[in-house]
């Protein structure tokens, strides 16, 4: 087993090594082949494991590699670190990974820099391993880092385009923020707890809980302190409320990795660590508030955004965020079997969706803007069917009585219930609970009303005239790279993705429909305890997985007819008076443009830090080093430089002697100090 | 072996030698350049092998200091050599870097070769000597002198300003080095021996401790540079040729730490101890400060050499930091700069060479045509930024926890250090690198030869394998680290 995970872990590294350096040399299909091949190797021996976690028996282990940063008590290693979590973790990142990979063959098709693509889609996979298999803060940290630089590649993939770099460079700056929290909080359990290994982390903190720490002046409770640090790390990677403007802008990469890194894997990095420190966040109540809050924030904030959205992929990706959301307040609640479970299942309705709308642009000829879209049902039937169960697994749709429904029904409606029973005591968590149940009709009206736009209605994408008027999803790279294949495109007729493509959507369809039904004992049911075997620790006095089966019948019924209301509206503004969502837009009212412009966050973030920063670099530049400590620090050098530059090399020689004169005074006075203290002394 | 010391500083002295034979025995010209290319290159080599040996050999358990030599010399003085944990990888790093200077050089220099590589040979001896030398006197020689060779390479061989800018560095290190030999007199005054392993146990009395820091600390912190003495050092680098901002960034800047370390620290440790705040202070300004100028820069080297200010500062906050991790950290931290700022000034020299400007907005799409450069420029980027699994991670965040552990404001003002490198960082790249191809003069740029690959491979390994194995130099510096912490504390509590 050791070698196995140990195998795991380290083939798409090696397949990223190998195409990234030869892949030119090797050819595109060798190179997709063998990184490609890896993955479904990788993706088989997570199944294997998982299995053998969830029925098998296996226990939790950790296989030591090498040693990583040790410094006195500070130690660290390269290591796997199998337990219920990583598991789950693993089937996640494989499976999208891996289908993901197979997708490209198809989406990226006519790209010339394919080896590259897939030698980045590797390094991510392993970066998001080592993320997930890690037993210390350090590889934590690698593996977390590791997969921002991924991203941040991917993002910026097609570097000609200037959108997509300088999204690039955001979203990694913007995780950053994220990571100066992190490692903050990594030095805080360090000082506080003398480890930053989680084996010996863990069985130290009950023990802590009264204990109060420094920190830039000012006593805090140190659990909640350190879970709060490494919680803004979780906001960076998990674009949450305040570090969420990276993610719609990610969208800028292909779109098989934005439903890879940028919707299934990735941005759950953030709930996967606050659910791996479970044992910290029971002893933290008010980073815990904070987590419930700024959670049920972001799952409004993101789900209100994306109403007014009109890029097929923006709207899927403030809906990525909102439902990161609900993972986040489901931890901070105390139920993080629920935030993993919704993470489960959203990784592969999500994945579904993103790569059901890569189809939908493909199809159309790199078209991304829904307002150009419209009836493709007829010339797209399989991506219609797919993305139809994706939106119905998203919305939660399912009948309560019976038990059945599609995998969010599963996650989601756990979620409200674990809310609404940590809301009777807790006034945020109650707050979560009453968001949570808007945000749910808020999903429901844009989840259908992207399969409305894009899918049914009169097609749109006849009227060459029919110009947007803020266009902004043209895809200069894809234009560029397609260009034989789009100057004749106008003439054609959107057409279904190959086959290549399809078989991935059909696969995560079918996770879609049942992975909810599949595990739901095992993540949140009855056999939870079992499954999970100590990777997730419930405090003594948590027992919201049990206190979540009290709720009352409005509770359990309310998810399921908030959403079918949201239906019903999207089905009426967009189908029974089709042109209505196009009239509203056009009045402009102040509401409809908060939404559309995202809250203005953008806006604000570039008048405010970006501007200040340019501004202090200018200040301390040219007013700082130039004129002060240039002009009046070292006497004149300025001067000087104009001696030099400009005079001949008898001014050189006075101002050394000026110098020199100044020198020995300072010398002549520091050594009568020297010597009249040392009088003094003796 | 006795003598080791002694055979690795003075090794490039024969260098020199040989090339001075032949330069008045031979015809100049092309030729003769060319032999002495390969004889500097040759003896570069044969001193980073035994550099090598000398750190096979090298007993890291063994606190103390080892392969000493001594020979008595005048007035007391001896000519002593040694190194522990601390030296002994600075030692390794100089001859690292030296032959990569050469073959960096091998085409970019055209007038006074021979001379020019005469400067780096004598620089290595000296650099090389004042890491291992025992004895205050000696260090002091080879110290100030070092600044000779810099003086010259900046001033003969370097761009437009280069008399400015080698006179703004001179005089900005003499300033400190004048103080710093007065307190080295007053030392040898009133402790009757110039023996630095003996001064290290000597307790100066706390009040004249004081003084004795203010003089070191000037020269060191100029050397470093901290702020707001670090103007010099923006200058100096874009007038400096390739390989003299190799140098300079590599390894002149880590003198100062290394002062900081073997004199300041463990000879007033009452003074350090006091005088922490100042430096933490400094050293998280400079963080802050030289990070948001590097982001306004429009010379690609000037932006790497305020990157370097900052990443210094994370050096001299773990140094004062007291504990393991923060000086750990400090000397790795120095090690991993010298490699990878080394190869980031490495990859300016590489478009330099072609465009002959270092202006940022000159450039943009690189990429397109220089695949290769654009990886190996990307790899280094990330190592500037401090991303785990390059060396640049492993001294950021040993020093930030360091520090932590003396300071958590320091720390907190320090670690928004990582956002800010991220962005003055990937916008340069961004803006060399990416976007379309827009300026006709670049349509024509090559990628790396075969002379730029060698280059950089040892540096790319350097990186790679520091960041993944960081152990293997935390290994070597740690007994010594131990022993200098334990030593300060114990000072300080008694």
């Amino acid at each position: 087993m050791e070698q196995l995970v140990t195998f795991l872990v380290l083939a798409p590294l090696l397949g990223a090594l190998v195409v990234g350096l030869f892949g030119r040399r090797l050819g595109d299909i060798v190179s997709q082949s063998l990184t490609t091949g890896l993955l479904l190797i990788t993706c088989g021996l997570s199944w294997y494991v998982f299995s053998q976690w969830t029925w098998g028996g296996l226990e939790a282990f950790t296989v030591h590699l090498a040693p990583f940063i040790n410094v006195g008590d500070f130690k660290s290693s390269w290591a796997i670190r199998i337990d219920g979590l990583s598991a789950v973790m693993l089937v996640v990142v494989t499976t999208v990974s891996a289908l993901v990979h197979i997708y490209s063959w198809g989406y990226m098709a006519q790209d010339d820099s394919r080896p590259r693509f897939f030698a980045y889609l590797s390094l991510f996979t392993f970066a998001m391993l080592a993320l997930v298999t890690a037993a210390d803060f350090m590889q934590l940290f690698f593996g977390w880092e590791g997969v921002g630089l991924a991203s941040y590649l991917l993002i910026g993939f097609w570097f000609k385009k200037a959108t997509a770099s300088a999204a690039a460079i955001k979203a990694f700056v913007v995780n950053r923020i994220g990571d100066f929290g992190f490692a903050l909080g990594i030095m805080t359990v360090f000082w506080a707890y003398g480890t930053v290994q989680f084996a010996e982390l863990f069985p130290l903190i009950a023990g802590s809980t009264d204990r109060g720490w420094e920190f830039a002046g000012q006593t805090f409770h140190l659990v909640d302190l350190a879970c709060a640090l490494l919680f803004v790390g979780a906001m960076g990677k998990s674009a949450q409320f305040f570090l969420h403007t990276w993610l719609p802008d990610a969208m800028e990469g292909p779109t098989p990795v934005s439903a890879l890194i940028h919707a299934a894997t990735m941005v759950t990095a953030g709930v996967y660590m606050v659910c791996l420190l479970s044992p910290m966040f029971e002893y933290a109540p008010v980073a815990r508030n904070i987590v419930t809050l700024v959670g049920a924030v972001t799952a409004l904030f993101a789900a209100t955004v994306g109403l007014a959205q009109n890029d097929i992929k923006r709207v899927i990706a403030y809906s990525t965020c909102s439902q990161l959301g609900y993972m986040f307040f489901a931890a901070g609640v105390g139920a993080y079997q629920a935030a993993m479970f919704h993470l489960f299942t959203h990784a592969f309705f999500k994945a579904l969706l993103f790569l059901g709308a890569g189809s939908v642009i493909h199809g159309m000829h790199h078209e991304q803007d829904m307002r150009r879209m419209g009836g493709l049902w007829k010339y797209l039937p399989v991506t219609y069917v797919v993305m139809t169960i994706g939106t119905l697994a998203i919305t939660g749709f399912g009948i309560p009585g019976l038990d059945i429904g599609f995998a969010g029904f599963y996650s989601k409606d756990t979620i409200i219930e674990a809310a609404w029973a940590a809301g009777r005591d807790n006034g945020i968590a109650n707050f979560a609970f009453i968001i949570s149940l808007v945000a749910a009709a808020l999903t429901a009206f844009y989840s259908w009303r992207l399969v409305f736009m894009t899918f049914h209605g009169t097609a749109k994408w006849g009227e060459g005239a029919a110009h947007a008027d803020d266009h902004d999803a043209a895809d200069a790279h894809a234009a560029d790279a397609h260009a034989a294949h789009d100057d004749h495109a106008h003439d054609h007729k959107p057409h279904e993705s190959p086959l290549v493509m399809l078989v991935p959507l059909i696969v995560l369809a079918v996770g879609a429909l049942g992975a909810g039904y599949a595990f739901v004992e095992q993540f949140v049911g009855e056999d939870q305890v079992a499954f999970w075997r100590g990777a997730i620790v419930n405090g003594p006095h948590n027992h919201i997985l049990h206190a979540m089966h009290e709720a009352p019948l409005w509770v359990i019924l309310a998810p399921l007819v908030v959403s079918v209301l949201g239906f019903a509206v999207a089905w009426w503004v967009y189908i029974a008076r089709e042109g209505m969502g196009a009239r509203i837009a056009a009045r402009r009212g102040p509401l409809w443009l908060l939404l559309y412009n995202k809250w203005f966050f953008d806006e604000i973030y570039e008048a405010t830090f970006v501007r200040a920063a340019r501004f202090l670099g200018d200040l301390f530049w040219k007013g700082g080093d130039q004129k002060l400590i240039d002009g009046f620090g070292p006497d004149g050098v300025s001067a000087l430089s104009m001696a030099v530059g400009k005079r001949t090399g008898k001014l050189q020689t006075g101002y050394l002697y000026h110098y020199a004169f100044i020198m020995l005074l300072g010398v002549a006075g520091l050594l009568s100090f020297a010597l009249y203290a040392f009088s003094r002394g003796g | 072996m006795t003598g080791m010391l002694s055979l690795i500083t003075f090794l490039p002295m024969a260098g020199v030698a040989a090339i001075l034979a032949m330069r008045f025995l031979g015809q100049p010209g092309a030729r003769t350049d060319t032999a002495g290319k390969w004889i500097a290159l040759a003896t570069t080599l044969a001193t980073f092998a035994l550099s090598v040996k000398l750190v096979l050999d090298f007993n890291p358990a063994n606190t103390g200091f080892q392969f000493l030599e001594e020979l008595p010399w005048f007035a007391g003085l001896s000519y002593r050599m040694g190194v522990d944990g601390i030296s002994v990888l600075f030692v390794l790093l100089t001859a690292f870097l030296l032959p990569l200077c050469i073959v960096a050089s091998w085409k970019s220099i055209e007038k006074r070769v021979l001379e020019y590589l005469i400067a780096f040979l004598i620089l290595e001896t000296l650099v090389i000597g004042v890491f291992c030398a025992l004895d205050l006197v000696l260090f002091y020689l080879f110290f100030e002198a070092g600044l000779v060779p810099m003086f010259l390479i900046i001033g003969i061989w370097g761009g437009k300003n280069r008399v400015y800018a080698a006179f703004k560095f001179f005089l900005y290190t003499l300033l400190g080095s004048v103080l710093m030999l007065a307190a080295i007199l007053a030392m040898i005054g009133i402790s009757g021996t110039s023996s630095i392993p003996e001064l290290m146990t000597y307790k100066f009395d706390a009040g004249l401790q004081t003084w004795l820091w203010l003089a070191f600390f000037a020269s060191f912190a100029v050397k470093m540079p901290m702020w707001p003495v670090h103007t010099w050092l923006p200058d100096a680098h874009v007038e400096a040729p390739t390989a003299g901002s190799v140098i300079l960034a590599g390894i002149l800047l880590k003198m100062g730490g290394y002062g900081f370390l073997r004199f300041s620290l463990p000879m007033f440790p009452q003074a350090s101890e006091m005088f922490a705040p100042l430096v933490f202070g400094l050293s998280a300004i400079a963080v802050v400060y030289t990070s948001l100028v590097a982001f306004r820069q429009t010379d690609i080297k000037k932006l790497i050499a305020y990157s370097s200010v900052a990443h210094m500062g994370f050096v001299t906050m773990g140094i004062f930091s007291g504990n393991a991790q923060g000086e750990q950290g400090a000397i790795f931290q120095m090690v991993s700069h010298g490699v990878i700022s080394g190869a980031l000034f490495l990859c300016v020299g590489v478009v330099y060479d072609r465009m002959h400007t270092r202006e940022i907005a000159f450039y943009g799409g690189l990429t397109q045509r220089m695949p290769w450069y654009a990886a190996v420029f990307m790899l280094f980027t990330m190592g500037n930024v401090g991303l785990p699994g390059t060396s640049g991670f492993v001294g950021e965040i040993l020093t930030l926890t360091g520090t932590y552990g003396a300071s958590t404001w320091t720390a907190l003002i320090a670690t928004s250090g990582v956002i800010l490198s991220a962005v003055y960082a990937l916008t340069l790249y961004r803006r060399v690198m990416f976007g379309e191809m827009t300026n006709p003069a670049l349509a024509n740029i090559t990628d790396l030869d075969w002379r730029e690959v060698m280059i950089f491979l040892p540096l790319i390994g350097a990186t790679l394998y520091l960041g993944v194995q960081p152990d293997v130099v935390l290994n070597i510096t740690g007994p010594s680290v131990d022993a200098l912490v334990g030593a300060w504390r114990a000072a300080i509590a008694g």
